[in-house]
């Protein structure tokens, strides 16, 4: 059996920000010399990854590893510094805007605060009709109607509050508004940032629900940034590891609870506050984590990562992959000194 | 005695033709050195009951009735002079941003400093050479060059161990920490919520740790308060709590974690949202939401009772209570 093509396939993505922008800001004095030397953020650093149809990728890491970055790059919000992306087989990353077009609406994007994605100008029953009428320019006005009402329904919003503004809302009912506004135009591939992170737990649930049903009604495929690891596992059917703009470790989401295998993969699950238990057995990190400005050359997590060595310093870990599937980009992995 | 007594303590906010009760005759203890969690889901109450403990409620607010003993001594009754002796000194409060507590125009030893001096009698070589073991303390490298260095200089995760520092300045008795990590990542979390944990115990310094997190309360603390709507509704020891809670709500949270529910399987959810304190429910709070709700619920607000493991406001659990009692006298 051949693996399904995958929806979206990005190779060896890069994204790098400059951070002066002004000539005089380029200007240092090094040595006593004058110099022009452009400082550059290394958000985003040769990533690789597939996502099949039908997937829940979850992307984790730090603040600042790079998480929103790729999200923004997929969704054509940002340029790519190199690297490809490929979208149900066809390169979209040198895309114009126009030839984006198509793709918008099989490509959703949720974000963390719901008014990025709702006008506070619009009522509901407007924002939610606008994507509708732009995509399906050849609906009726009923029909447009009748399809929003529906979407509304499936997200537990009341299709008579219409007429109501988005801060007259919850922030849970915002969010499930914003993803029924992404749901109206029968989206393929949901892109989410941190949907639920500025939320309660009991409507954490209401909306992690919504968007479970729609997975398995609508057979949508999903990139889910989060950083709360019960919220990976739980939504996740594979998870991508980030540290400093790196994959560290890529695998299903069974064998990276029960066999986390990079260092920095196992330091942050022994992290989590567990409910039940006493005793948890963190496993402290050394160090600081350091800037995406001035990358080190070898592994980017060698700062504080309690097996490093001199290799792990000048040469920078290739991911590999292991015998259970996971990909892993660490060399104590590779050289089997880590356990047996 | 305890080292901190609140009794049927009510805050009221005064709004433009009314006054909302943010605070309905909330009651709890803390012995000295013991570890408490305040829980609860935003817009509980968790919050303004901090700001309370530090006589820090800012207008509209106002403390309505009630009492908070101190070491035996009511806070609320007492002037700014005398306040300003307790907090900081016995009492210090660690909040979600670290930039609420520190100056962004001066260093980090200038506020050390200044926070000691203002408080004991000290030249200012000796005031350094406290900050310096203080922040030792709380794991900071270099602690003698990060006197000379300003907030914005450091991470989140230094910033928030430097306001560990600051609090543990003048030994105090108590530690208010208001969601002290939910800014910070995981693995930060964790650092800091360890460091707390040892600086508690073995100083013998009591904390009150509010968060939304019941892993982190679970972790840190030996008692918690589950808050709703402005209410105490279930209180006790905190592995009790999270075993086995008897009140709804508190089932509804726990219930409601993704570790709860097999992966991939349907969450299970409270309907509805915490009211907003103008439409607070009568009766019990919870009633809107309550899949256990009976019609004198809506009407009649629940007593906290207390039994063996837990005190609990539901009529609900007083009944299941009364109807047990009444099996084991036949
Ligand atoms: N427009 C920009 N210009 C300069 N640097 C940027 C820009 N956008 C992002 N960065 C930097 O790129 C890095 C990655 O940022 P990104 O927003 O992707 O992080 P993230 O993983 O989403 O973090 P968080 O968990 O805090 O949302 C950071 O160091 C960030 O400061
Ligand atoms: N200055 C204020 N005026 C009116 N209501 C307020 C004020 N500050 C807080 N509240 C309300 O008091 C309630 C409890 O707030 P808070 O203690 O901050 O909750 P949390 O449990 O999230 O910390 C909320 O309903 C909040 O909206
Ligand atoms: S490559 Fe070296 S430094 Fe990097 S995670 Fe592996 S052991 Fe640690
Ligand atoms: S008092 Fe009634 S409504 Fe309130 S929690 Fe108990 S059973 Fe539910
Ligand atoms: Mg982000
Ligand atoms: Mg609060």
């Amino acid at each position: 059996m051949t693996a399904p093509q995958p929806l979206l396939d990005i190779r060896n993505l890069e994204k790098r920000f400059e951070l002066d922008r002004g000539f005089l800001e380029t200007l240092k004095l090094r040595g006593g010399k004058l110099v022009q030397e452009k400082r550059e953020v290394h958000a985003v650093n040769d990533i690789s990854l597939q996502v099949a149809p039908g997937e829940a990728l979850c992307v984790v890491g730090e603040s600042g590893c790079g998480k929103s970055t790729v999200a923004r790059l997929i969704a054509g919000l940002l340029t790519p510094s190199s690297g490809e992306i490929h979208y149900g087989g066809e390169r979209i990353d040198n895309r114009s805007r126009r030839a984006m077009m198509p793709l918008r609406k099989k490509m959703q994007m949720i974000f963390q605060n719901p008014y990025a994605s709702l006008n506070p100008r619009m009522t509901i029953q407007q924002a939610l009709e606008e994507p509708v009428r732009y995509h399906n320019p050849n609906l009726s006005q009923g029909e447009i109607r009748d399809k929003v009402a529906d979407v509304m329904r499936a997200v537990g919003v009341d299709p008579s509050w219409g007429g109501r503004y988005p801060h007259e809302f919850s922030g849970g009912q915002r969010q499930r508004i914003a993803i029924a506004r992404a749901l109206t135009v029968d989206p393929e591939f949901i892109i989410a940032d941190e949907p639920i992170s500025a939320l309660d737990v009991s409507i954490q649930a209401q909306v992690l629900n919504l968007m479970l049903e729609a997975k398995e009604e609508r057979g949508l495929t999903y990139l889910f940034i989060t950083h709360d690891l019960s919220v990976v596992q739980h939504f996740g059917t594979k998870v991508a590891v980030l540290y400093l703009g790196s994959v560290c470790e890529l695998s299903d989401t069974a064998t990276l609870f029960e066999n986390p295998k990079h260092p920095y993969t196992r330091a942050l699950l022994s992290a989590v506050p567990q409910l039940k238990d006493d005793h948890p057995n963190h496993i402290r990190l050394r160090g600081e984590i350091p800037t995406p400005i001035n990358l080190p050359p070898g592994c980017p997590f060698e700062s504080r990562c309690a097996h490093a060595n001199s290799r792990c310093q000048s040469e920078q870990p290739r991911p590999q992959l292991q015998p259970d599937g996971a990909l892993v980009a660490c060399h104590a992995v590779e050289e089997g000194r880590l356990d047996g | 005695m305890s080292l901190l007594s609140v009794r049927d303590l009510s805050v009221k906010f005064a709004m433009r033709d009314n006054t909302v009760t943010a605070l309905n005759q909330i009651s709890f203890d803390l012995a000295k050195g013991e570890r408490l969690g305040i829980v609860g889901e935003s817009g509980a109450g968790k919050s303004i009951t901090g700001f309370a403990l530090m006589n820090l409620l800012s207008r509209p607010g106002f403390v309505d009735s009630g009492k908070i003993l101190f070491q035996g001594d009511d806070i609320a009754q007492m002037s700014d002079a005398q306040m300003r002796r307790i907090r900081g000194n016995q009492m210090a409060m660690i909040f979600q941003d670290p930039m609420v507590t520190l100056n962004p125009v001066l260093t980090i030893g200038q506020q050390m400093v200044e926070t000691l001096m203002a408080h004991r009698k000290l030249s200012k070589s000796e005031a350094e050479q406290i900050a310096i073991v203080k922040l030792r303390e709380v794991y900071i490298p270099s602690p003698a060059e990060r006197l000379n260095q300003y907030p914005h200089e450091l991470s989140g995760g230094m910033r928030q161990r430097i306001i560990i520092a600051i609090a543990l300045l003048l030994d105090p008795q108590l530690i208010i920490a208001d969601e002290p990590t939910t800014a910070l990542d995981v693995t930060i979390q964790a650092d800091i919520m360890e460091l707390l944990l040892e600086l508690c115990e073995t100083n013998k310094v009591g904390l009150i740790l509010i968060t939304h997190d019941l892993g982190v309360v679970s972790q840190m603390t030996e008692r918690t308060l589950v808050m709703y709507a402005g209410r105490i509704i279930e209180a006790g020891r905190t592995r009790e709590i999270i075993n086995d809670p008897q009140h709804p709500y508190t089932q509804g949270l726990i219930n409601a974690l993704p570790q709860q529910t097999a992966p991939g399987q349907r969450l299970k959810q409270i309907p509805g949202n915490m009211p907003s304190l103008t439409a607070i429910p009568n009766g019990c709070p919870f009633s809107p939401r309550c899949e256990y709700v009976q019609d004198h619920c809506r009407t009649e607000a629940p007593k906290t009772v207390q039994y063996t493991h837990v005190e609990v406001a539901c009529h609900e659990v007083h009944r299941l209570h009364s109807d047990k009692a009444e099996e084991m006298n036949r």
